[in-house]
């Protein structure tokens, strides 16, 4: 069991109100991800339920006990920090067996478990290396070695991926939700990538200055966008905004249409324009296109387009995928 | 040309590295020759060191008129044990300083309200003494005079910000010794502001004049400012998320400093240890005044040739270098792990 439910849970920092008023609930063997700009409280959120930040006010409820007031050791979870945090003195046996020191086994217990947490990770070969022997791949998953061995109620990562280079970041994304299907505990996942969040998360919690903006599926927040902070984080490349007269038209403050909603052509279209920076991926081509008075909206067309600075185009919005925000940001029914 | 030129300022600068290393050590060298002449050959003037007779005389009419024995104890276990109260009560403060600093003070009183109340309470003090004829008699009296300074002061301390501690506790040792010296002396001495008779308790046999402990406690409460300045600065070299990854391991308070913290430090707390050994063995302002024969260490072993009679240079020398050779051998073995923990941060 893994459930995790935050009631009205706050925290200040002095004056400074970093979390208003969450209300969260977690379901025992989910991937959550919170999500967020850096600075909206995603990793506060994190060390709350952690136990390592106190709240100031509220409840945080694990599988339904009360556990606001615990340490972070009471609270059966465990954590995988973005710097890894492995215990430099111990080499990578011990710092995998540490929890199990701590939680006072006997030897013959934490050497099986160990053992076995370092076949699950490949680690077996390096066991007796110190972390400064590794590399930083190998460190991350002592961590997560580390954590597993504990047979926690909920994992916590907090932005584990954001140390490693962008193809060892794919592969361990992959193994951590390996790692989930195989194990599947609850786990919360901290990070500022949306990409991260979309393709890790059973549930995504888009944060932004300390508040929930949305809770929901992947899929859910790319649909149906809650307001306009969702609408412009979730999805790559972000959403396009349009205000003004064009908005008008359609009766609201301002109008989104994502990028692969927009139908190109050069020859006709509801809006005109001209290509400024043509971004060619090969399996897509982003076309940064200078609308008038609409701005630069930006375009993704699939597979190879010949299209480069200075080109005239026109570009058409998908009916039924253009989304209407009122005056606050928030979503109206789609047009 | 060029090289020419370049081994040419090296010969230069070699001759002078050597003459400045030749003078400043030949102090110790006279003390070190000295020590094996003859009381009369050591003061003849000029000296030929190379054609008088070496002699081990002197040491053993040192080691004969007083007991080195006892004073290396004396200073061994005033070492030691002011190291080791020192660790334990520096470690937990530098802990506290290091990883869960304090931004702004805590109190809302500005500096200008705390010297006022500090001022007054000094001045009711005063106006007190000044009634009494500076003589307090009665214990009550005067513990309630104690805590009329001693608890705004506290309170002022308490509430400071982790900068403000450090810089508190770094100007303890701004002021010069000397100046400390006649309240140290009159705390410490019998019949004097706290072991004296105060009626209800008698604590005149207790006091810490020439007492081990005495200098024990004094000697911890000279270096801690530096111990804690020093093992704050090596704390604040180990990132945070290990402790906090310590406390998600479950690891008690106990288990964070002993099996995580301090391992990780141990070069550092290492070093600041050699250095408060160092520091202790050598002191010598507040041993030769607050002590003189029960707890007398090797710096008031060395006073004792410099007596009224006359110097007596050979065993002034041979004391000396009696009671310099432990340190320096320990300073010796030490030196490198000496200077790898006082660069700690800097080469990092």
């Amino acid at each position: 069991m893994g459930s995790i439910t935050l009631e009205h849970v706050n925290k200040s920092f002095g004056t400074h109100q970093v979390i208003p008023d969450v209300n969260l609930t977690i379901e025992d063997g989910d991937f959550v991800v919170f999500v967020g700009p850096s600075g909206c409280g995603k990793s506060t959120l994190l060390r709350l339920i952690a136990g390592l930040e106190d709240t100031s006010s509220g409840r945080i409820l694990l599988d339904g006990q009360d556990m606001t007031d615990a340490g972070p050791a009471k609270r059966g979870l465990a954590m995988v920090f973005q710097s890894y945090a492995l215990y430099p003195h111990m080499n990578v046996y011990n710092n995998i067996a540490f929890p199990l020191k701590m939680a006072k086994l006997d030897k013959a217990t934490i050497d099986a478990k160990v053992k076995d947490a370092a076949r699950i990770l490949n680690l077996t070969e390096y066991l007796e290396r110190k972390p400064r022997q590794l590399s930083g791949g190998q460190r991350q998953r002592v961590a997560i070695g580390r954590a597993i061995v504990r047979e926690p109620i909920a994992f916590l990562f907090d932005e584990p991926l954001s140390n490693l280079d962008a193809a060892l970041r794919v592969n361990m994304r992959l193994e951590i939700s390996e790692l989930h299907q195989q194990l599947k505990t609850t786990m919360v996942y901290v990070t500022h990538d949306q990409v991260e969040a979309m393709t890790m998360a059973d549930k995504i919690v888009v944060l932004n200055a300390g508040r929930v903006e949305q809770f929901g599926t992947p899929m859910e927040l790319y649909r149906t966008p809650a307001n306009r902070f969702v609408a412009g984080f979730i999805g790559s490349p972000r959403m396009n905004f349009v205000d003004g007269a064009e908005a008008t038209k359609y009766g609201v403050h301002a109008i989104g249409v994502r990028p692969e909603h927009i139908t190109l052509s050069t020859t006709e279209g509801a809006w005109a324009g001209e290509v400024g920076v043509a971004e060619h991926l090969g399996s897509d081509t982003f076309l940064h296109v200078t609308c008038g008075p609409l701005g630069t909206l930006t375009v993704r067309a699939e597979g190879e387009k010949p299209l480069s600075h200075g080109d005239k185009v026109w570009l058409t919005p998908q009916p039924g995928r253009i989304y209407r925000f009122d005056k606050d940001g928030r979503t109206l029914a789609a047009a | 040309m060029a090289r020419a030129q370049s081994n040419r300022r090296i010969a230069v600068m070699t001759i002078i590295g050597w003459t400045i290393g030749i003078l400043m050590f030949f102090p110790i060298f006279w003390t070190a020759v000295a020590a094996f002449k003859t009381e009369s050959d050591a003061y003849t003037l000029p000296q030929n060191f190379l054609t008088t007779p070496w002699t081990l005389e002197n040491f053993a009419i040192v080691q004969e008129r007083s007991d080195y024995v006892r004073y290396v104890v004396n200073t061994t276990l005033i070492v030691v044990l002011s190291t080791a109260l020192a660790l334990a009560l520096a470690v937990p403060a530098a802990w506290s300083l290091a990883f869960t600093p304090v931004e702004k003070p805590t109190s809302r009183l500005s500096g200008r309200a705390w010297l006022a109340i500090m001022l007054g309470a000094s001045g009711a003090c005063f106006i007190v003494l000044y009634v009494n004829g500076w003589k307090v008699s009665n214990f009550f009296v005067g513990f309630g005079l104690l805590m009329l300074v001693v608890i705004p002061a506290t309170i002022w301390v308490w509430t400071r910000n982790t900068p403000g501690t450090l810089l508190w506790m770094l100007s303890t040792k701004m002021m010069p010794p000397a100046g400390a010296l006649i309240p140290i002396y009159l705390i410490f001495n019998r019949n004097g502001l706290v072991f004296a008779d105060w009626g209800i308790v008698d604590l005149r046999e207790f006091n810490l004049m020439d007492s081990l402990w005495g200098m024990v406690l004094l000697m911890t409460l000279l270096n801690l400012p530096i111990f804690i300045w020093m093992l704050f600065s090596y704390f604040k070299e180990i990132p945070v998320a290990i402790l906090e990854a310590a406390r998600m391991d479950g690891a008690s308070l106990w288990n964070e400093l002993f099996r995580v913290l301090m391992p990780m430090a141990l070069p550092g707390i290492v070093s600041t240890c050699l250095l408060n050994i160092i520091l202790t063995w050598n002191e010598a302002f507040w041993s030769l005044n607050l002590t003189n024969k029960n707890a007398a260490p090797l710096s008031f072993f060395i006073s004792e040739y410099s007596s009224p009679e006359g110097q007596f240079w050979a065993k002034l020398s041979a004391a000396s270098i009696m009671a310099i050779t432990p340190i320096l051998v320990i300073g010796w073995f030490s030196q490198r792990q000496l200077v790898r923990g006082l660069t700690f941060g800097a080469v990092k």
